[in-house]
């Protein structure tokens, strides 16, 4: 494609706007163009950029509010890869600027740019270095959303990767007292799962070989643009199909569909005894639950999320373990379904594990935002066991609907905590500006005091319980349901759950909310919200609610991709990996 | 030959051949020499005196940039320059060899020279006075350098290491009365010493059993070795011969255990002299290793296509000398950085881990450079990047100390705290540099470490020496890791930490000259971290060399 030709792609510039809005503004913002002391102009302007990717955000979600349908706008009820970007970036190695969303993506690049919005106004009370804060912000939100569109696994290590350094400084800059220590945890961490995952990539990209695909698939997975004309698309094919030695490939949906081959490159090739995919899987899943995170490799949360200021509090909880989530469901699974199947067991565990530790530890907290945090743990936990139940196998006849259960809950999970967490970090952000605590044994009575606070904050409080009629409801059924016929143990290990988190839960609002009065310190600067909080948590709450009532809402999105992935992966299952092995032998041949 | 020799035919084909073969593609060597000539000529006369020095010296590295670069554009194109062996011609009657890597590591050296010349001159670092002498040292070591990456003899190899060498100790020194800087270069120059020695020995022990020095003849020799049958006496000599050649290349690598003199040099030595052996001394060092090991394990040409499969026993023995020494090199320069209070010597500490890194490379394309010739001219190309944006990581990141020392009067990490509140243009510079140090995207020191890595896994994948190349990977990617430590140290200092009371000096704005010099050294580490097809275009051609 000529580059003049490719400029004008329909989607490039509503995705690219979205991701690269932010870093823009942020190379702008750093210019000393604008006075360090204009703090207020640096806040609005921050809050205005990213109120405007959340409306392009919007636009491309939701093309019903804004009356006209382009072609970047996403169409719903299609499960496959739309608003595709396709630009050559590294030809030597075939890395491409490709980016695109489907349903699994989509909803979460909105969460994103939602809570990122409400993250820049609850920014309001940062008073310290408030132009280094709001740059290192917004390039942190242009790693995220990167991270969610990119479909080349270059690209995707090089977002994930970006997220990293603003992290570590708005959490060490802007911190609490041990800012030093948790921000320095928190990037070994992340690091190091980084480090394995480009371990994994590497591995991937050198078994992997673009010849062996048929020319539909290599035009699915956008290695060959279906945007050519046919010809044009015939001779790409071609060139591909007789090249001499083996074409690797970094197209995250190539590589699904040469893991998902018959005898796939990545499960014939041995390490040590054990096939590439398994290693693969686990490095990546290393990477991915270091960041999600699941026990063992949670600590770095409790630490991150307590010493870290509010907003980011929100972004980590909201956004930034999500994107584990979403390597896992996006990555892991299509691309090693082998290994995903033979370790099912590893990541279900370590769901049910993280669920329970992360419950008995939140009920051990005294600190209200710890407590918050480790609830996270386990909420996190229903994510992990929701992916993990690869419940099509022989024994249940290859069923797909139980395990499309599964990680349709799971995906809800994920964005219902994205809302329900950001929610409670805030309602926790907002205490503690008052009264410079977060001792859960010396609130009390904040409902007297705080009436329309305590009101919100108790909604937020009950959606991250669970409560049905309220977002965080859905998902926790939906998982703890398709469990069951994966495990049972399983599935009441995690029904039993709900009742640790509800204890958990209750307990705190009746530590912090009700009483009859407050007796700790600063009690006097306890006043009424303001309008600027008000406004941020009463969106949340909204949502909350909405999704609760109204879960179709993000149905409609996740469900045809992910049912199309899981029903892809159960025929796989069938087909590939309980076949008789003449039968793989014979596809390879023909 | 039958003809009977006669003197005549013999000089006028030596002069010919000189005349129209060598020295055409010793441009770039020849400009050097003669700006040295003129620096020292300058001293004498009086009139002259008046000139600066450093800009004599900017102009002869600026000739010398241009001729690399006309050699390197007059390359073919990489299909053609693949196919001959980077366009391989053995100059000066065998003694030199230039081809497609010569061609790039001379430009990497001359475009170094001249950034460096123009960093030094702006630094303060020589005065006036010292200028003359100064620049004489850097061009004379780096026309040795050249030397180094062109090296097809063993005889030149030595030459060529003290020629960069024997400059190098009187640039440690340079500083004049400072005894630090005194015991730095006397320590340096007894260390090299030594070294020279033991290669000298090495090399007269291989050049003994085989009977010749020339690196592609010793190839040959050392097949027939192989064929002979089961291993003799000859072997046990030739291994000590190679083991002591190793001992004179990791002198210059800085590898370890030849590594001790490293972090003193650095400490004692002024700011702007690290960064000329940590850049320079290190590029020349990396291709030396590059060209023996290539010479000697998988040499090129129609001729030897022969010999190919009976050296691998030779690649075999460098390939795990070398893993080996990487292996522990990278660990070791990481974990010792962890202590350092010394901005410099934390830096060469660094020097030292990425030598690691690089001498991964190295030994990635000795292994798969016979089963595999074109991934193996892919890792001399992922060598030959990481070259290209270390030049600017490094400079960049000791042009950072010698400003920050012209301002606050010291090099200890601590005197940095809170820098960010005055200068925080210098701050965000010195992440960028950092972080692409430590090896993250989207900084050029990631695409570096990325394509190391990547052809690391291409030689497990192929098969080649698996448990080395394994090791190597597991080793380098924990060293990726503990490496942030100490890089996100001097961050912390400078961004969390507040402010000493007293700080001596004033505030450093980007908007300066020597702010100009950082930018500059540090922009292009961004953008080569992003858009890096053009480098790694040129690096191809550099690795078109041993395919």
């Amino acid at each position: 494609m000529p580059p003049s030709a490719s400029l004008v792609q329909p989607a490039l510039w509503p995705l690219s706007l979205i991701v690269f809005l932010p870093a823009l503004v942020a190379a702008f913002l750093s210019l000393p163009i604008i006075p360090k002391a204009r703090e207020e102009l640096i806040r609005w302007i921050t809050l205005g950029t990213l109120a405007v990717v959340f409306v392009l955000s919007l636009w491309m979600a939701v093309p019903q509010l804004f009356g006209a349908t382009g072609p970047a706008q996403f169409q719903i009820g299609q499960p496959e890869m739309q608003a595709v970007v396709k630009l050559p970036w590294i030809q030597a190695f075939g890395i491409e600027y490709l980016l695109g969303v489907d349903g699994i993506s989509l909803p979460l690049v909105v969460l994103t740019t939602f809570l990122s919005m409400l993250a820049a106004a609850a920014s309001w009370p940062i008073t310290k270095h408030v132009k280094a804060y709001h740059v290192l912000f917004l390039l942190l939100v242009t790693g995220m959303l990167g991270v969610f569109v990119s479909l080349d696994f270059f690209l995707f290590y090089v977002f994930w990767e970006v997220m990293l350094l603003p992290m570590y400084f708005l959490i060490g800059i802007w911190g609490g007292p041990r800012r030093e220590y948790a921000a320095i945890k928190f990037f070994l961490y992340t690091l190091l799962g980084s480090v394995l995952m480009l371990i994994a990539i590497l591995m991937l990209y050198f078994s992997s070989d673009l010849r062996l695909l048929s020319p539909e698939q290599l035009t699915a997975a956008h290695v060959v643009s279906p945007a050519l004309e046919a010809a044009a698309q015939a001779e790409a094919v071609q060139a591909i199909k007789t090249a001499a030695d083996p074409v690797h490939t970094f197209n995250l949906l190539a590589l699904a569909e040469l893991g998902q081959l018959p005898n796939s490159p990545f499960s014939t090739s041995m390490v040590w005894g054990t096939s590439l995919e398994i290693w693969a899987f686990l490095l990546l899943l290393i990477g991915f639950v270091i960041k999600v995170p699941v026990v063992p490799v949670h600590t770095w949360l409790p630490d991150a999320h307590v010493e870290a200021p509010t907003p980011i509090s929100m972004i980590l909880a909201g956004v930034l373990l999500k994107l584990g989530g979403y390597g896992i469901i996006r990555i892991c699974y299509p691309i090693c379904p082998g290994a995903g199947l033979s370790l099912a067991w590893l990541v279900c565990g370590l769901g049910v594990v993280s669920m329970v530790y992360g419950a008995f530890a939140a009920l051990a907290q005294k600190d209200f935002k710890r407590m918050v945090a480790y609830s996270s743990v386990s909420h996190m936990g229903y994510v992990m066991l929701g992916l993990g139940v690869w419940s099509a196998v022989a024994g249940q006849e290859y069923r797909w609907e139980a395990w499309a259960q599964g990680v349709n809950g799971a995906m809800f999970q994920m964005l219902a905590h994205g809302f329900s967490s950001a929610g409670m970090f805030f309602m926790v952000g907002v205490l503690y500006d008052r009264v410079h605590h977060r001792n859960l044994d010396e609130f009390g009575g904040i409902f007297n005091r705080m009436p329309v606070y305590a009101g919100l904050a108790v909604a937020v409080f009950f959606a991250g319980l669970g409560l049905p009629g309220l977002c965080g409801f859905i998902g926790e059924v939906l998982v703890t349901l398709s469990s069951w016929n994966y495990s049972r143990t399983l599935a009441v290990i995690s029904a039993f759950t709900v009742i640790l988190t509800a204890a958990y839960i209750l307990w705190a609002i009746q530590r912090v909310y009700l009483g009859a009065e407050y007796k700790g310190p600063h009690g006097d600067h306890l006043t009424p919200m303001t309008p600027r909080e008000l406004s941020i948590a009463a969106p949340l709450v909204f949502l909350a609610i909405l999704f609760g009532v109204a879960p179709q809402i993000l149905f409609n999105y996740v469900t045809p991709t992910v049912n199309r992935q899981v029903q892809t992966l159960a025929a796989w299952t069938r087909d590939v990996h309980d076949a008789p092995a003449p039968v793989a032998v014979a596809e390879v041949g023909k | 030959m039958n003809d009977p020799v006669n003197i005549g035919t013999l000089l006028s084909g030596t002069l010919n051949d000189t005349l129209t073969v060598s020295l055409p593609l010793f441009r770039p060597e020849l400009a050097l020499s003669a700006t040295i000539v003129l620096l020292l000529l300058c001293r004498m006369l009086p009139v002259l005196r008046l000139l600066d020095s450093a800009l004599v010296a900017l102009g002869g590295a600026a000739f010398a940039l241009w001729y690399a670069w006309v050699d390197l554009q007059a390359l073919p194109p990489l299909a053609e320059a693949a196919a001959s062996a980077g366009g391989r011609v053995e100059i000066f009657s065998g003694l030199l060899v230039f081809d497609s890597f010569t061609a790039y590591l001379r430009c990497i050296l001359a475009g170094f020279l001249v950034l460096y010349i123009v960093f030094t001159k702006v630094s303060g670092i020589p005065d006036r006075e010292d200028g003359a002498d100064f620049y004489s040292l850097v061009l004379g070591a780096t026309l040795g350098m050249c030397l180094m990456a062109s090296a097809n003899h063993l005889l030149m190899v030595f030459m060529a290491v003290e020629m960069a060498s024997v400059p190098s100790y009187a640039l440690a020194g340079i500083l004049k009365g400072r005894r630090a800087a005194s015991e730095a270069a006397i320590k340096y120059a007894v260390y090299g010493a030594g070294a020279a020695g033991i290669m000298l020995y090495g090399i007269s022990l291989l050049a003994g059993v085989l009977g010749t020095c020339h690196l592609p003849s010793m190839a040959n020799e050392l097949a027939r070795v192989v064929q002979a049958g089961p291993p003799g006496g000859s072997v046990m000599v030739l291994t000590l011969g190679g083991l002591m050649l190793a001992v004179g290349l990791a002198f210059k690598l800085s590898a370890v255990p030849f590594h001790f003199w490293c972090p003193d040099v650095f400490e004692g030595a002024a700011a702007e002299v690290g960064a000329f052996l940590s850049v320079a001394s290190k590029a020349a060092a990396v291709a030396l290793l590059i060209r023996v090991a290539y010479a000697l394990g998988m040499p090129a040409g129609e001729a030897a296509a022969g010999i190919v499969a009976d050296l691998a026993p030779v690649r075999h023995f460098s390939v795990a000398v070398i893993a080996l020494m990487a292996a522990v090199t990278c660990t070791l320069g990481n974990l010792a950085a962890y202590g350092q209070t010394n901005m410099k010597r934390l830096l060469a500490y660094s020097t030292i881990a990425h030598a690691g890194y690089l001498m991964m490379g190295v030994a990635a394309a000795i292994a798969l450079a016979g089963p595999k010739p074109a991934a193996a001219a892919t890792a001399v190309t992922a060598v030959a990047f990481y070259l290209g944006t270390y030049l600017f990581m490094n400079l960049a990141a000791f042009a950072i100390v010698a400003f920050l020392r012209n301002r606050l009067r010291s090099e200890e990490i601590a005197s940095y705290a809170g820098l960010v509140r005055t200068s925080p243009g210098i701050v965000v510079a010195t992440t960028v540099v950092l972080v692409s140090l430590i090896g993250l995207p989207p900084l050029a020191g990631f695409v570096a470490k990325f394509l190391v890595f990547s052809s690391l896994v291409e030689a497990i994948s192929a098969g080649v020496d698996r448990q080395l190349m394994l090791l190597l990977l597991v080793v380098g990617g924990l060293n990726t890791v503990i490496s942030l430590f100490y890089y996100l140290r001097v961050l912390k200092v400078m961004t969390f930490d507040a402010p000493p009371e007293d700080r001596a000096g004033e505030a450093f704005p980007l908007v300066s000259l020597p702010g100009a010099v950082v930018t500059a050294l540090a922009v292009p580490v961004l953008v080569l971290g992003v858009f890096w097809s053009g480098l790694y275009a040129a690096a191809q051609l550099a690795g078109a060399f041993a395919s």
